[in-house]
């Protein structure tokens, strides 16, 4: 379980996110929705310790976020942001090797060298190992660093937005690997998302955040309904049942 | 399945093979060619010039690949941090407050150890007071070295407006890259200093590695993010301080050789990347200077023609990331 406890992140007098006090349990997928500007991706930076919280405390199981040290908590929760721009040119399989440092310290094993190769099939990605991360599509790219964060092995893995700058076929494939990779290697994720109709098909607990704060949380059906929608969105989102799953129609 | 790197990036131990083979030519060429009189006094004069030559370029070189990778921006050299113009302060202060033939008594070794101190302290000060912060912001490191960098420009050309012609002329000399009046006593002190931050850095590759991929990735592999860039920072200012207190000031070679060594690279590990870009300042040094002394019989700024290829180079680099 990520534990956050009244998790603060203010900028002056400006706050990004305001006392949030979150479980996500282990297992499945967390959806973190909202408009611009909530809060999501900070939130998620403080979770996973890329930011220092202003005030509050973060715990991933028995671990406390702030003093645990970097390469233990590296073996349990991985994160992924949304930009991933690198003066390095690495091809596919180096930058997977890059995910199980924390593991190895950069000496890989044959089992680090098999838990690299295995990602790397996982995501489809052996006919492009050896290809230059910076020559690939945006797909492309973006199942690079899944295979990477994915070769960490952690039971928690934290998504910034995984579906930006994807066209619809590799959003709902990227959408589809997350929930393949969830139910067959038990893995936990957490992820920012802005279509709520991705959100609302793949995960199991939506949380809602408008300025700063969680304002609810649910799982899909308890969040799609127009009224809490409006409530997160400020707009009136009329919701359609399509083969038992909730569309909200945002586009008129 | 095994994991089997790609055919390009065996190529890695071949081209160091070859780089070392054509520093070592260029260093067999630089003691013996055009050599006149005794051997016993040709090869220590020669042996001193090489040894700063190489000691140097292993400084230079090492210290701007690194400074690039933490802060991930192939244009930046650490001449950024402003100890450059510390050094032209310290020697300005010095042979005001003396005098050119006070300045000139003064124990080479002493004033080297004394100026290297003053140096590191300084950037130690400056990194621990910024980096400690909530912050940890590089970019703001290399703005107020930057600023500070112009700050002790200006304390220095105050000083040389007001100081005798004379003191003037002779201060400017030595403000030039210089491998001609290197003291062997000063020499050891670098080469211990080079040498201990060297095995200080050595076990530490593989994390300069990631910090290749940027901050965020960093921390999320689990590097310490914070204490390797401030180790990081403070080997720069090691292998700065002490080349900059060896020979003087250089501006762009250590570009130059940076952007040669991305460019011939297979690969992008520091344990290619170091070793190739240290043959790689070598040879430009080296071979330069014996070109420069056999070929055009012309025998004092090889710094001259390194920094303006050097600056070329940078203006082209410019150009070319603006254009994209």
């Amino acid at each position: 379980m990520i534990a956050a406890r009244n998790l603060t992140k203010a900028y002056g007098a400006k706050r990004v996110v305001d006392d949030v006090s979150l479980d996500i349990p282990r297992g499945g997928i967390t959806s973190v929705i909202g408009p611009n500007g909530a809060g999501k991706s900070t939130l998620l930076a403080l979770l996973s310790r890329l930011l220092p919280p202003t005030s509050g405390s973060v715990h991933v199981d028995e671990l406390d976020v702030a003093t645990a040290p970097g390469d233990v908590l590296a073996r349990r929760l991985s994160i992924l942001r949304q930009d991933n721009h690198m003066t390095a040119r690495l091809t596919v399989r180096e930058l997977v090797e890059f995910g199980r440092f924390p593991h190895s310290k950069g000496r890989l094993s044959t089992e680090d060298a098999q838990r690299v190769d295995e990602a790397i099939r996982y995501l489809g990605l052996e006919d492009l190992s050896d290809r230059f991360i910076d020559e690939m599509s945006g797909g492309q790219r973006q199942r690079a660093f899944v295979a990477m964060v994915l070769s960490q092995d952690t039971d928690y893995l934290l998504m910034d937005e995984p579906l930006n700058s994807l066209d619809m076929r590799h959003a709902a494939e990227t959408m589809k690997l997350i929930r393949k990779i969830a139910d067959e290697l038990d893995k936990s994720f957490v992820l920012v998302l802005h279509d709520i109709n991705f959100a609302s098909h793949y995960s199991d607990r939506i949380v809602a955040m408008r300025e700063g704060a969680v304002i609810t949380h649910g799982t899909p059906d308890e969040i799609m309904q127009t009224g809490v929608l409006r409530e997160i969105f400020e707009i009136d989102i009329p919701i359609h049942e399509l083969d038992g799953r909730r569309i909200g129609l945002f586009y008129r | 399945m095994t994991a089997s790197p790609d055919p390009t990036r065996r190529r890695a131990p071949l081209l160091l093979l070859a780089m070392s083979a054509l520093v070592v030519l260029a260093a067999i060429g630089f003691m013996t060619l055009g050599a006149k009189g005794s051997w016993s006094f040709v090869l220590p004069f020669r042996g001193t010039k090489l040894a700063a030559m190489a000691l140097v370029a292993y400084a230079v070189s090492v210290s701007t690949i690194l400074f690039q990778t933490i802060t991930t921006n192939r244009i930046l050299t650490p001449s950024i941090m402003g100890l450059d113009a510390l050094y032209v302060l310290i020697q300005t202060t010095i042979m005001f407050a003396l005098g050119s033939s006070a300045t000139a008594a003064l124990p080479h070794s002493a004033l080297f150890l004394a100026q290297v101190t003053v140096m590191i302290g300084f950037s130690a000060a400056v990194y621990a007071w910024l980096f400690s912060g909530r912050s940890q912001s590089l970019h703001l490191v290399a703005l107020v070295g930057l600023v500070l960098g112009v700050l002790f420009n200006s304390l220095s050309s105050l000083l040389h407006r007001v100081m005798a012609p004379n003191e003037f002329v002779i201060l400017q000399d030595r403000l030039f890259a210089n491998f001609n009046t290197v003291d062997t006593s000063v020499l050891a002190i670098a080469a211990l200093a080079v040498l201990a931050v060297s095995a200080y850095g050595a076990s530490k590759l593989r994390t300069f590695d990631v910090l290749h991929l940027g901050r965020e990735s960093a921390i999320a592999l689990g590097v310490d993010y914070r204490k390797t860039v401030f180790q990081v920072l403070i080997i720069v200012a090691t292998l700065v301080s002490v080349s900059t207190a060896l020979v003087g000031p250089t501006m762009f070679f250590g570009l130059l050789v940076a952007s040669i060594t991305y460019r011939i690279s297979a690969s992008e590990k520091h344990a290619v990347l170091l070793p190739l870009a240290t043959l790689t300042g070598m040879l430009l040094l080296i071979g330069g200077q014996l070109v420069l002394e056999r070929l055009f019989a012309f025998d004092t700024a090889l710094s001259i023609v390194i920094e303006f290829a050097g600056g070329i180079a940078f203006i082209l680099m410019v150009l070319r990331s603006a254009s994209r």
